[in-house]
């Protein structure tokens, strides 16, 4: 590899290599900094408290979870909350928003006025004032436990959440069986429970998203040519026909990339959760902050996770963008 | 390659961040004390409002327990109980604050254990009021006793040692509590109020000023008599700093002092210039002059009593029977009468 002086493309690869010296440096002064100033003020550090036994339980959790456990457990359990209000929000925001986007350019008056109304009503109040109006309207307006509204005994519904019968693997035959939702001494037992917290977090993003959502397949679609729409009709191909075989997959070019943005935010924005009591990875680390002191490791852990799911997400969404992409002749 | 870039623009960038940087280093307080009278002011980091301990009312003005203690540290340092800045947190940030220097004491009806006292860089002073954690119920749900909330959910608020104690309260009794944790006291408060939890748990204290300034009827609510817990509640300061942490320390006791000698805002004017007690002209300093080994003139401890009163004052005003809270003394009663109240002796 050159890295002569004198060739113009030397020049440049030295200039990299002086410009990424000089970033590392930087972080790590930053990082002997901070260790160098912590140690001058008695104030301990160091990531072995993740092995630490935590102390505390956590409300739901997708794997069982005792509060003997240690604190990278605990965290896992957070990072597994996240997920899944990442993905079950991901899913639902992209359904609602791309119809959404549609109805907004829609020939139907009553459909892009009411799209429009959606997009502008949640698009401009901050996405923390949701979450608590939805956590807020919600709690109080859910049935008491004890008497909760039911369908049969497959779906029962209350301030405790929903309760859902879902089939369970069991060892008779014929092996699969209905785990029922049973009100035992104060708690449910069985079935899959769904609390108020994840249903606010989960249904605060995804309107929220929807609405940005929304705009950005409004802006992909829009930048389909009209030629393309009056050749459909011509080949009398019917609107919806039309939009769903010739303008959204030309659109995909023009939507994916921002999508995959609203995709991060929504995923970042799940950490607004600790503030509607959802164990989200955020609430985790900020119990074990305050239980163990340790600020700068818990802020580093949670930076890190929430970098390896943005990361993930836009690896996934650029693969897919590279499919979709209009293979220039 | 046509044409290298221009690698000016972003090394003068590069630059200017690590000046910022370099900047922004924190000064660490090494004079405390120094640093408080050359700005004139005392900066105390209280809570975001808690009734009878640190709340501001609809004008700004602070008040309440912990706030007492910033006066009664700011009347006998600087001279004047009103030269106090108070800087609201919440439970995540108070150590932090601290421990960066943005405040000078944290006044915050803050729980002094082992971990912080020893792992964070900061110093456990007096603690000036001994508090447990209970829990609260509704009244319709007829729970008498915390050993009757079985499977209960439990709204709590995360960052406080209140997560630890329920947790071993539970295991121990069997109880399989849940929480559902906020970071929010509002959303905490509004999730109880409404019934998404059976029962709320934080400091009996916290709970009494929670209970009568949201409820709708405070009558409708309960709070179990049992402590599950120790919670001594006092001031902290950064390590490395004993003159300062004496100051603080010395005036908090000489306020327990006071209420046991029967020194109140009312009389201390008086009692500095004709009290026989010994122990009271030492304090007053009227016989010698002890505020002098602190750093501080032998007026001191007189004007905090003018400034905020005794202890037992402050606590009648902030969290006493009369008071919305009606909390009795208990063990923060004085010593004399069966409490944990115990001045060290000002000579």
């Amino acid at each position: 590899m050159k890295l002569n002086w004198r060739s113009q493309t030397g020049r440049a690869r030295l200039y990299q290599v002086l410009a990424v010296g000089l970033v590392a440096l930087l972080v790590g002064w930053l990082v002997n900094n901070t260790l160098v100033n912590m140690e001058a003020r008695g104030i301990q550090s160091g990531f072995d408290f993740l092995f630490q036994s935590a102390g505390f339980f956590i409300g739901e959790s997708p794997i069982p979870y005792d509060s003997d456990n240690p604190y990278w457990m605990a965290f896992l359990v957070g990072l597994l909350n996240t997920v899944r209000v990442a993905v079950v929000g991901i899913v639902l925001c992209t359904l609602l928003g791309t119809l959404i986007g549609i109805g907004r350019v829609s020939n139907n008056a009553l459909a892009r006025g009411l799209c429009t109304a959606y997009t502008e009503a949640f698009r401009n109040v901050p996405v923390l004032l949701q979450l608590l109006m939805w956590y807020i309207l919600m709690v109080e307006w859910m049935p008491d436990p004890e008497t909760p509204a039911h369908l049969g005994e497959w779906v029962y519904f209350s301030k405790m959440g929903l309760q859902l019968a879902i089939p369970t693997l069991t060892d008779q035959a014929p092996f699969l069986a209905w785990s029922l939702p049973k009100w035992v001494e104060g708690e449910w037992q069985g079935g899959l429970t769904l609390t108020p917290e994840f249903f606010a977090t989960t249904l605060g993003l995804t309107l929220y998203t929807a609405a940005f959502v929304a705009e950005v397949v409004r802006g992909g679609i829009q930048s389909v040519s009209r030629g393309q729409r009056e050749a459909a009709m011509s080949l009398s191909l019917s609107t919806w026909q039309t939009t769903r075989l010739v303008i959204l997959p030309q659109a995909m070019r023009v939507i994916v990339p921002p999508l995959t943005n609203q995709y991060l935010n929504l995923t970042k924005n799940s950490s607004l959760a600790v503030a509607i009591g959802y164990p989200d990875l955020v609430n985790i680390a900020t119990t074990s902050l305050n239980q163990t002191g340790r600020a700068v490791e818990c802020i580093a852990v949670i930076m890190a996770v929430y970098l390896f799911l943005s990361l993930l997400t836009s690896a996934i969404m650029n693969a897919y963008n590279r499919k979709v992409a209009i293979q220039e002749r | 390659m046509t044409r290298t870039a221009s690698l000016r623009r972003p090394l003068i960038v590069a630059g200017l961040v690590a000046t910022v940087l370099g900047a922004s280093l924190p000064a660490y307080a090494g004079k405390t004390i120094d640093a408080i009278k050359q700005r004139g002011q005392l900066v105390c980091g209280v809570s975001t409002g808690l009734a009878g301990f640190s709340a501001a009312d609809s004008q700004g003005k602070w008040a309440g327990l912990d706030v007492d203690m910033c006066r009664a540290v700011a009347a006998a340092l600087l001279g004047d109980g009103n030269k106090v800045k108070y800087v609201p947190l919440t439970a995540p940030q108070r150590f932090t604050a601290l421990q960066s220097g943005e405040i000078d004491m944290l006044s915050r009806n803050t729980t002094l254990t082992l971990t912080r006292d020893a792992s964070l860089g900061l110093t456990a002073t007096v603690p000036t009021y001994y508090d447990g954690q209970g829990f609260m119920v509704s009244a319709k749900s007829g729970i008498k006793s915390a050993k009757g909330l079985k499977n209960a959910t439990v709204c709590v608020q995360s960052g406080t040692t209140t997560e630890k104690n329920m947790t071993d309260f539970s295991k121990a009794n069997k109880l399989n509590l849940k929480p559902v944790t906020f970071a929010d006291l509002a959303a905490t408060n509004a999730a109880y109020f409404a019934g998404r939890c059976k029962a709320y748990t934080t400091d009996a204290s916290g709970l009494a000023s929670i209970r009568s300034k949201e409820a709708k009827n405070p009558k409708d609510h309960v709070i179990l008599p049992e402590l599950i817990s120790k919670e001594p509640l006092g001031p902290m300061v950064r390590r490395g700093d004993d003159e300062w942490t004496a100051i603080v320390k010395w005036v908090i006791y000489g306020l327990f002092e006071a209420e046991e000698y029967g020194v109140t805002q009312a009389n201390v004017e008086k009692m500095k210039t004709e009290t026989e007690n010994p122990a009271v002209a030492r304090l007053l300093g009227k016989s010698d002059d002890m505020g002098k080994l602190l750093g501080l003139d032998k007026e001191w401890m007189v004007r905090a009593i003018a400034t905020t009163g005794n202890y037992g004052e402050i606590f009648d005003r902030n969290v006493g029977p009369k008071t919305a809270l009606a909390l009795n003394r208990g063990y923060n009663a004085q010593w004399t009468q069966g409490g944990l109240m115990y001045g060290l002796p000002a000579r």
